[in-house]
């Protein structure tokens, strides 16, 4: 069973509970119609997809039903940290940090 | 009436080992979902009548009432049937001054009591978390072998869940399942 911190909760959660929420900090446009198409499919559809590293949004769905965000590597499928919705993208040091 | 409609009524699960494990419907009572500022936190503990806990996790209870916090704004509050108007009516008035969302969801779930020393093996069966290290007097949100159920832990060997009626079945037969295997020593 695959352990998630949720930032709300405080607590270290069952996978079971959470729903991943796709890529994280993507800014919905403020003016949508005088975007190009090709700026609104990108905004839609294209993501960074990285070997690594890579900031998403899950979701405590059935628990404190928060959206928060997380850093997980994707080839280990370690999550290195959490953290709540709104907050910027933690700096490199603070992931050295949640790593050691 | 709703009573005749409870899917649970009048069943019981009594499991005959050294350590009894006995699991029983639990007495209908008044619920309501309630979602406040948590600044507001105090007034809504004077209207309601007990200190509603501040942290998610937390349950207070009185000898009538119980109050869990289920999230960051969020909480769950059960009372008798027949103090149900008397809290919607006093809530009522607080939103004069406080705004706020106080839901019944009364008919919405039942509640089941699980009790005995066997308790915490009973859910493990079906609770994907570590059910032995939940603290006396906590309660959360989480899922029951696929369903979404409120797990309370009142005293050390007495637990309380609530769920949707629609699902009670579903989670009564696992306790069932569980509860035969407890009893085998399986
Ligand atoms: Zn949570």
């Amino acid at each position: 069973m695959l352990l998630i911190r949720c930032p709300y909760c405080e607590a270290e959660r069952p996978e079971l509970e959470f729903t991943y929420a796709g890529e994280a900090h993507i800014a919905r446009p403020a003016e949508p119609s005088k975007l190009t198409d090709e700026q609104w499919r990108d905004y839609l559809f294209i993501r960074s997809n990285p070997r690594g590293i890579h900031f998403e949004r899950w979701r405590h769905q059935h628990g404190c039903a928060r959206f928060f965000n997380a850093v997980r590597d994707t080839v280990t499928d370690k999550f290195v940290m959490t953290y709540k919705a709104g907050l910027p993208r933690p700096s490199l040091s603070e992931l050295e940090n949640a790593r050691s | 009436m709703l009573h005749q409609h409870h899917p649970l009524v009048g069943r019981e699960i009594a499991v005959n080992t050294a350590v009894p494990l006995v699991i029983r419907p639990a007495a209908d009572t008044a619920r309501f979902s309630l979602r406040i500022d948590p600044a507001e936190l105090a007034k809504a503990s004077e209207v309601f009548g007990l200190q509603l806990p501040a942290k998610i996790g937390g349950l207070s209870r009185s000898a009538e009432k119980r109050a869990v916090c289920l999230g960051p704004d969020e909480w769950y509050l059960t009372a008798p049937l027949t103090e149900q108007a008397a809290v919607e009516g006093a809530f009522a008035e607080l939103y004069a001054e406080v705004i706020h969302s106080l839901v019944d969801v009364g008919h919405r779930e039942v509640g089941i009591e699980i009790e005995g020393s066997d308790s915490v093996l009973a859910l493990q069966s079906a609770v994907p978390f570590d059910v032995g290290a939940m603290p006396v007097g906590s309660g959360c949100r989480t899922i029951f072998d696929r369903a979404q159920i409120i797990l309370l832990r009142e005293t050390q060997h007495r637990f309380h869940i609530e769920v949707w009626r629609s699902f009670a079945d579903h989670v009564w037969g696992i306790l069932q399942a569980a509860g035969r295997e407890i009893e085998l020593g399986i």
